[in-house]
Order: C-alpha cells, then sequence, then structure tokens
C-alpha cells in the first residue's frame, strides 16, 4: 500500500527590512480536455490549423446555433476528478460569463460558476523523500476557451482567430494551501503529471494546452496556522491574482517577485490593493492589468440554452474502473520491488518512462532494469534530445541485455558495448553477442592458461605481488586485456588470487 | 378555384391531392397577392424563385404517389426570425444588415421536407421585441382590418405572420412566442395561432431572444391547420438540448370534436380591473360554448399570476442582454464606421447604438440591469423564484383534474399604429398580461378568434393546455372554433 506518512514543508519565509513574511498560494490551473472536438460544437481542436478553419457556425456565435455538449469531455472532466480523489456531482449545470471581447464570438463564456462537475479533492505535492504538501482542490469546472486576437499583423488592423473559441477546458481550482514558490512549481508538475497519467490533458504548456493563475498574497509567521484553525480570510494578507502563467520557471520567479512588492508595499506602510496582475519575465516584474473597481461584472447566470447535466453514478463508477494506476500508487509500488525513492521518482515522472521500465522489467530484476533505464538509456536519449516515445531500442531490447548481464553471458563492460551497437544499430542482443563473441569467458581452463602465461612473462611482478597483494588488480587487468574484456571477472580474480598465493 | 389564396392548408392539400390545382397555381396566386399589399408591409424578403422551384417539386412529388407529403405544396410565410439558408434573415434589426445564413433552421428544413413552399420572410417587430410590430427596421405592419380608416397594429411581434395570413398573402406562415408573440397578434387579427409546449418545437436557426421562452409555432386559418402545421414543425433535434425526446402524435387526428366530459377552468385572476366589457363577455360566451358542447366549467385560482409580467420582464431581458451580446459588429451584419483614433470600445459602442432600435437597446440595458453585481439576487434571482410558483399554480390545478384553461387573448383589440408612442413602455407589455403565464410555465397555448367587437374588430379566446397534450388542447380549440363559427375575413383596402 501507498505510505501517506510524511511531514509538511517549511513554509517558504522571506526576510523584509522589518520582519519575516510567509507566502500563501493558490493556484487555478487551466487545462485543456484531450479531444478531438470542442466542448459544444464538432469542431476539431487540432494545433496549429489555419486560422479560422476550425470553427462550427456555434462557435463564431451565428445567430440561432446552440450548444449541445460533447459527453467525452464530461467523461474526462470526471476521470480528472476521479484522478483527483475527488467528488464527482451528478448534476452540475453551465452559467454564461458574459463579457464582450473580440476572441469572444457569443459575448459570453459558458462556464459553471454554480455548480460545478467536480467538487473536493486533494493532490500530494511531493518535496524530498518523506516530505510533502498535501494540497485541497476546491473543485473543477467545465468551460470554453476563448478564440486569439492578433494585434501585430497589421498598424491599424486586429485580427481573430477562433479555432481555439470553444475547446474545453478544466479550470482545475486548489485552496491556498501552498506556502512557496517551489510549492507552485511542484504542484503544477504534480498535476501535470497526474493529468497526462490520466490522459485527459497533454499537458503541453508551450502550446498553452495547461497554464495557471496564481493567486499571492503575504502574511505574518503564526497568522496562517490561525486561517487554518479558522478557516477566516480575514487572517491573511490582500491576494493578488497573476494571470496566465504557462512555464514553472515564470511561476515561481512571479511568485517571488510579487511576494517582495507586496512586502514592500505593506512595510512601507501601505496597502495591497486585490488586482489582476500579469508577470512580464524580461523586465523580472508583474505588472497591474485591472484593479478590483475595473474587474469585469460578468453578470453570470444559468445558460438557458443548456438543461443541467445529469450523469449517473453508474457511468461514473464504470469510468474509476477504467481508471489507470496513477502516480502515487505507481511509485510506492515500484518502491516495492526494491527501487530507491529517487529511482522510482524518476521512472514514474512521466507515463511512458515508468511504461518502459516496466516492460523491461517484467520478469527481471527491478534494480537492475531501474539502473539500466535510468543510467543508459535516458543519459543516451538525452545526448540525442529524443524522448521514450522516441527510443531506437525497445523494452524488449533492453529487457534481453540485462537479461545477458544477469546470465553472466557477458560482462558489465561489454553489456554497455553490447548497448550501444543495438541503439545504433538494432538487432537481437543475445544475437549480437553470439556473432560477434562478445560472450564472457567463463571458462577457468582458457582463463588459467592466459594467466599462466602472463606469470612466466612477469616473474619479477609475481614476487611483488607476493609481498604486496594490493598489485593482484594488475595481473587481473593484464588477464582481462588478454581476453578482450571478455574473461568472467569474477572468476580472473579467484584464480589470481590462489596462483600468486598457490 | 378563383380564391386559391383563400384556401385553409387542409383544402389545399384535399385539392392537391384531387388534382383540382397545382401548388404552383396556389403559389402564383400568393405572390401576386404578396406583390399588391405593399401597403401592408407584412413580407420583408420575397423570395419567388424558391418559391416556384419548389411549389414544381411538390407538383412532380404529387403526381409521382398517391399519399403525399403532410404540407406537400403548401406555400408559407417565414417570420423573419427563421435562419433561411441563402435568404437574408435580420430578425427585423439593422445590426444584422445583409446577413445571409449558410444554414437551415431545423423548422423550415422540416416544413420544407414535409413539401412546404417558402414565399418569403415576414415582417416583426425588432428581435421579437415588442407587442404592435412598431420596432421593425423595416417599419410598421399594418393590420388589414381596419376601423373608421384608421391604421391599426396587427399586434406583435408575429405581426408579419399574423397580417399576411388574415389577408390572405398565405396559407398560413411561422411565428415565435416569448410571452405571446404568436397568440397576441393572431387575437388582432382573427386567426388561430399556437404556441406549443417548450421543448416542443426545435429552436436551431430560429435568432434568439429569450431561450427559456422562445417557442416558435403554426399562425393559420384554422385549429385543424395549426394540428397539421404542428406536426410537421414538431419533434425532437439533437442539435436543441432544449428539444424534447417524445415522439410527435397525429395532431389532427386529435381533432374529434368531442369534448364531453373534460373540464375547463377559468381562473379568477384573469379578471383584471378595467377590464373591457365586451372582453368579459366574449370569455364568458366561449365558457357556454364549451359548457353546451358538453365540458364542464370550473373556477379555478392561479393565485401568483399578478406577478407574472414583472417576473416576465425581468427574466426576458435578462437573458436577450446575453443573447444579444453576439451582435458586436466583428462577424457578421452592421458595423459602425470608425473614426481616426476609435478602438474596439468605440467599435461596440457605435455599432451597437446605431444597429439596435430603442426597444431592443432598452430590454438589453433592463437584462444587463438586474443581472449586475448587486441586483442578481433582488431581481432575477427573484423573478426565477416568481417563475416556480407560476408553474406549480399550473401544475396544481392540473392536478385537479382540470384539462385545459380559458382565458381572454388580450386585454383589448387591436390599436392603432402609433397610439403608444408617448405611452409608458408599461403600457404595451401590459397586452402580454395573460399570455406571458404561458411562457414561464412552459405550457402550450392557442388563441382562437371568437368574435368581433363592436367597432367590428377581431377578438380571441385563449385555451391553455397540459404540457406535452397539444392534441388535446387542439380538439378543445377545434370544440371553440366549431361553435364560435368566426368566419369573417377584413375588407380589402390594400
Amino acid at each position: 500500500m501507498l505510505d501517506l506518512t510524511f511531514e509538511p514543508p517549511k513554509p517558504k519565509v522571506i526576510q523584509g527590512a522589518q520582519s519575516d513574511w510567509e507566502l500563501v498560494i493558490g493556484l487555478e490551473v487551466h487545462a485543456q480536455v484531450s479531444s478531438k472536438a470542442k466542448l459544444f460544437s464538432g469542431a476539431s481542436t487540432a494545433f496549429g490549423a489555419e486560422p479560422n478553419s476550425n470553427v462550427a457556425f456555434v462557435d463564431s456565435a451565428m445567430p440561432g446555433m446552440l450548444p449541445v455538449i460533447n459527453e467525452f469531455c464530461v467523461a474526462q472532466a470526471v476521470r480528472t476528478g476521479l484522478g483527483l480523489k475527488a467528488e464527482i456531482n451528478l448534476t452540475s449545470a453551465f452559467d454564461r460569463k458574459n463579457y464582450f471581447y473580440p476572441d469572444l464570438p457569443q459575448g459570453y463564456q459558458i462556464s459553471q460558476l454554480y455548480h460545478p462537475i467536480v467538487g473536493e479533492g486533494e493532490v500530494l505535492v511531493e518535496m524530498g523523500p518523506g516530505v510533502a504538501r498535501l494540497v485541497r482542490i476546491e473543485r473543477i469546472h467545465l468551460e470554453q476557451d476563448a478564440g486569439k486576437s492578433i494585434h501585430d499583423m497589421d498598424p491599424a488592423m486586429s485580427f481573430v482567430d477562433l479555432n481555439r473559441t470553444g475547446v474545453a477546458l478544466m479550470e482545475i481550482v486548489s485552496r491556498p494551501d501552498i506556502r512557496g514558490p517551489e510549492e507552485a512549481a511542484a504542484y503544477v508538475v504534480k498535476l501535470r503529471q497526474i493529468l497526462r497519467y490520466l490522459g485527459t490533458c497533454d499537458g503541453n504548456m508551450q502550446n498553452g494546452n495547461l497554464r495557471a493563475d496564481v493567486n499571492v498574497s503575504i502574511c505574518q509567521p503564526g497568522a496562517y496556522e490561525r486561517y487554518q484553525e479558522t478557516q477566516d480570510f480575514s487572517h491573511l494578507g490582500t491576494r493578488c491574482e497573476i494571470k496566465n502563467m504557462n512555464s514553472m520557471r515564470f511561476i515561481q520567479q512571479a511568485i517571488e517577485h510579487e511576494a517582495r512588492r507586496q512586502i514592500a508595499i505593506v512595510e512601507g506602510g501601505g496597502k495591497v490593493d486585490q488586482e489582476t496582475r500579469l508577470y512580464d519575465p524580461d523586465k523580472g516584474e508583474t505588472r497591474s492589468m485591472r484593479s478590483k473597481e475595473e474587474a469585469h461584472d460578468y453578470r453570470y447566470f444559468p445558460c438557458p440554452d443548456l438543461l443541467p447535466l445529469e450523469i449517473e453514478q453508474g457511468w461514473v463508477d464504470d469510468i474509476a474502473a477504467d481508471l489507470p494506476e496513477l502516480p502515487d500508487a505507481k511509485k510506492a509500488r515500484l518502491m516495492e520491488l526494491g527501487l530507491t525513492d529517487y529511482d522510482a521518482s524518476v521512472l514514474t515522472a512521466e507515463k511512458e518512462d515508468a511504461d518502459y521500465f516496466e516492460e523491461v522489467a517484467a520478469g527481471r530484476d527491478a534494480k537492475l532494469s531501474a539502473n539500466w533505464v535510468i543510467n543508459e538509456l535516458f543519459g543516451r536519449l538525452k545526448q540525442d534530445e529524443k524522448s521514450t516515445a522516441e527510443s531506437p531500442i525497445t523494452a524488449a531490447q533492453l529487457g534481453g541485455i540485462v537479461d545477458l548481464i544477469k546470465a553472466e553471458t557477458i560482462s558489465g563492460k561489454i553489456a554497455k558495448d553490447l548497448f550501444e551497437i543495438v541503439y545504433t544499430e538494432g538487432g537481437d542482443p543475445a544475437q549480437v553477442v553470439e556473432e560477434r563473441g562478445m560472450k564472457q569467458v567463463t571458462d577457468t581452463g582458457a582463463i588459467e592458461a592466459a594467466l599462466d602465461e602472463i606469470i612466466a612473462a612477469n616473474p619479477a611482478q609475481v614476487e611483488k605481488a607476493k609481498v604486496n597483494p594490493k598489485l593482484a588488480g594488475w595481473f587481473v587487468g593484464q588477464v582481462m586485456k588478454a581476453t578482450g574484456g571478455k574473461a568472467n571477472p569474477k572468476a580472473v580474480n579467484q584464480l589470481v588470487a590462489q596462483k600468486l598465493n598457490g | 378555384m378563383t380564391e386559391l389564396t383563400r384556401l385553409t392548408i387542409a383544402e389545399a392539400r384535399d385539392a392537391l391531392r384531387k388534382g383540382e390545382t397545382t401548388s404552383l397555381e396556389i403559389t402564383e396566386a400568393c405572390l401576386g397577392a404578396i406583390e399588391g399589399a405593399g401597403a401592408l408591409n407584412a413580407f420583408v424578403h420575397n423570395t419567388p424563385e424558391i418559391a416556384r422551384d419548389q411549389a414544381k417539386a411538390a407538383d412532380e412529388r404529387q403526381q409521382g404517389r398517391d399519399e403525399a407529403l403532410a404540407m406537400n405544396g403548401i406555400p408559407l410565410g417565414i417570420k423573419d426570425l427563421f435562419c433561411t439558408k441563402g435568404v437574408p434573415s435580420q430578425a427585423a434589426s439593422r445590426i444584422l444588415e445583409g446577413f445571409k445564413p449558410e444554414y437551415e433552421s431545423t423548422v423550415t428544413q422540416q416544413l420544407f421536407d414535409a413539401g412546404s413552399v417558402m414565399l418569403g420572410k415576414l415582417n416583426m417587430d425588432e428581435f421579437a421585441m415588442g407587442s404592435s410590430n412598431e420596432t421593425s427596421v423595416y417599419g410598421d405592419v399594418v393590420n388589414p382590418w381596419k376601423v373608421d380608416g384608421r391604421a391599426l397594429t396587427p399586434g406583435g411581434s408575429s405581426g408579419g405572420s399574423a397580417s399576411a395570413v388574415a389577408a390572405d398573402l398565405c396559407l398560413a406562415a411561422t411565428g415565435t412566442d416569448t410571452g405571446g408573440s404568436i397568440r397576441q397578434p393572431a387575437a388582432f387579427v382573427g386567426i388561430t395561432g399556437l404556441k406549443p409546449t417548450y421543448g416542443r418545437v426545435s429552436r436551431w436557426g430560429v435568432v434568439a431572444f429569450a431561450s427559456s421562452l422562445d417557442q416558435a409555432g403554426p399562425m393559420c386559418k384554422s385549429v385543424r391547420d395549426c394540428a397539421i402545421m404542428l406536426g410537421a414543425m414538431a419533434g425532437h433535434d439533437p442539435k436543441d438540448s432544449t428539444s424534447a425526446d417524445l415522439a410527435v402524435p397525429d395532431f389532427e387526428a386529435a381533432l374529434t370534436g368531442d369534448i364531453r366530459g373534460k373540464k375547463i377552468g377559468i381562473p379568477k385572476e384573469y379578471r383584471m380591473e378595467g377590464m373591457p366589457p365586451e372582453i368579459e363577455a366574449l370569455w364568458a360566451d366561449g365558457a357556454a360554448m364549451l359548457r353546451d358542447a358538453g365540458a364542464e366549467i370550473v373556477d379555478i385560482s392561479l393565485p401568483h399570476t399578478k406577478y407574472a409580467l414583472p417576473a416576465y420582464y425581468v427574466i426576458a431581458p435578462a437573458e436577450a442582454s446575453s443573447n444579444l451580446a453576439r451582435y458586436d459588429g466583428v462577424k457578421y451584419g452592421h458595423r459602425a464606421q470608425m473614426a481616426q483614433g476609435d478602438g474596439i470600445t468605440e467599435m461596440y459602442e457605435k455599432t451597437r447604438a446605431e444597429g439596435f432600435g430603442a426597444e431592443v437597446q432598452r430590454r438589453v440595458m433592463i437584462g444587463t440591469y438586474v443581472l449586475s453585481a448587486g441586483f442578481y439576487d433582488a431581481y432575477y434571482n427573484r423573478a426565477r423564484r416568481v417563475r416556480a410558483l407560476i408553474k406549480k399554480d399550473f401544475e396544481d390545478v392540473f392536478a385537479q383534474g382540470v384539462d385545459a384553461i380559458l382565458t381572454p387573448a388580450t386585454p383589448s383589440a387591436a390599436f392603432g399604429l402609433g397610439e403608444m408612442a408617448d405611452a409608458d413602455p408599461v403600457q404595451m407589455y401590459l397586452n402580454d398580461v395573460f399570455t406571458v403565464t404561458v411562457n414561464l410555465a412552459g405550457l402550450p397555448g392557442i388563441s382562437v378568434p371568437a368574435g368581433l367587437d363592436k367597432q367590428g374588430l377581431p377578438l380571441g379566446l385563449q385555451l391553455i393546455g397540459r404540457p406535452w397534450e397539444e392534441g388535446d388542447l387542439l380538439n378543445t380549440a377545434y370544440s371553440l372554433e366549431s361553435a364560435a363559427g368566426f368566419v369573417e375575413k377584413p375588407a380589402k383596402w390594400w
């Protein structure tokens, strides 16, 4: 079973001019649902298509067009909720969030304010062996993405691309349980990992398929604990929301900068204004996007074009039954196989890596398999800038190499040569060993003959070695050299010791 | 067969089946009548080529087999609120100037599939907001009925549909009804108009006014025609999430005229202060006719009726303010000329100020207000609670065994065009006082012409039915129609 005993990490403390400050952070992560079609239309969600080519009539808000919910997107949201150990709401509803913008053709976004499809859940964010933060999820709701406004193509005109309009997003809202920039990034990493395991979001941050709005406030040490006891937000500072972050590095930098900005304001006797800010990575600062006063009045109300979304427990159960093994469980299982915490973490970071490893390790020594996957394969792939999916050597081939090592058919050193051959040229490892005469020499007769020859040719060395046993290594090396590295090192060691002492 | 345009759908269907006339003949007669009826301002986009093509195709079908489609060869007018492929569909608004959809609304497609012929698009109040057809970008529609040479309103918002059917420019027309927009104009021009149960007819491709209230329906010369045409319009549409997945019964087959033992409720709350005695008398006559036909007349109470109009004028504008946000000058329709230095905000403001008429602007502003932070609970949520109570009023009455409810359709006969120009807008909204409850509760309702007032103008009675029981409702209306024997037509002056 999964071992859930862990200590929470220490909150990040920033020293101000006058006192120490702690951070309180909550995230709203927008994850694009992996789905071929949009949330309310059959239009494609493929990235990089010609502008305005993936647009159904309802996406461009043609008069009289109506949304129809895409059941697959609903299943994806449910799957995500289950993966985050969250409550699934069998009845949820869609609301309209009204605002004007050219890339929002309807003049409203269909979202779920009042009745989200997923309720409270949690994400365990590991910050080191035995140290982890349990971040509570408040809710997940389904909503439509907006299109893209392009302002830099023409000096006088703006352009709008509606390809992304109506693509399904999950907004995953955390509680303010995160206490530092590193934790925030680790939370996003973990969330991304889980979503990718579930297959509900590809996690591609570069394309904007996973992006985060980060809420940051500062407080005096001790204040957060009072908030925790009472759940009363008045113990915490005024928060600012930093919008649309799509890199782990920027998330950390932005939080750090924003916290220092707030500390400077408060220590200078000022008050932090609740507002929406943008992070400028070039200047390393956040700047105001709009204040609370300028905030939109979104005039949310239930979308009259859609009936409440009713799903059945049996359907949810079916999805739950099909849920893949998730990272925490997989890691725990790998550790039970004898892997270290570190190796298990590395192997489970990406599902495809874990799958590859498990195929290699099936019926084999887990630790040895892990070493070969992590050290040899990952090292080699990194050198070639290839992903595991692009690996020229299959799990079956690597497993074959591990088998040859385990059977002592080849030595560890020869195995590295074999790996390189199979990696670059392909082929069945056992056959390659056979054809190229890479088999380890375990025949003591052959080893003895070679050793006798060396002893006979170097009487002075033999005398010295009898006095100083450390020189035995020299004879071992000579035998390995003479046998082209194929001699079984264990057998050579034994024979050298026998002969020299005999 | 000299007066082909005066035929009902049922008469035309029978004549076509017997080979006594052709769809093309009827269609040409209608096109001629439309040509000569410019003074009514009912049709705003004529589609004679489409009409002739469809009529010829209908005639070919008719010869090809014995059993024709339900509406084969029947020429119709289509309210401008319906999107019709390749044909201007503007909801009578400047903001949709030049808009020709690349798609066909489900209702018109189903009517075409049933063999109907489209003569053109019909005038209406802008975005179906109005009760007098005076808010259209195409100008007022004139009622074919006249008193002392005074131009009267045909009612609204389906004023063009009403006027066209009453003046025999087409055999029937589509209408839409959000708060009474089929039933009130039908009453004002002496025709029959049915608003089906919410969800019975697809809203896909119908320009939205208030999505939770909008419902399309037939406007015809008889109850039988409404039954035939509803059959063609109705049905589950997977493209409309609010469309009900229910089979469409044979509504015409329900017209037995036998209403013996039916319980008809007379709601006391509809007896309004200051109601004209003629309306009272008509209502009483209607009840007597139904009693004579064997129905039981019972007094009922719908206690929350007085809150219906205010609730409606919160909910409908709220939804409209959101539904009409898409008309922003970015994608289609009208876009204002921009001045040097104008940004997107100016584009929105100018476009919407020029594109929307005063009544639409008023409702968008009311709707925006009632949904705004701090007012949402006081207005919108409260109105939703009222709506639930109104719905429950009806459920309680139906649970007591009432089969249909009889009320006046309108608080008065048609009034003069321009007469309400200086009145408080609420005076205009009072036109809907008997009809909005039906939309709020999602029920079917039908307006049947039942007599003339002393000026010689038609008056209508409304029957309200149980949800999904349009067949039963139509049968009660059929009985009322037979008893009332309303056959008057306006004297042709146009």
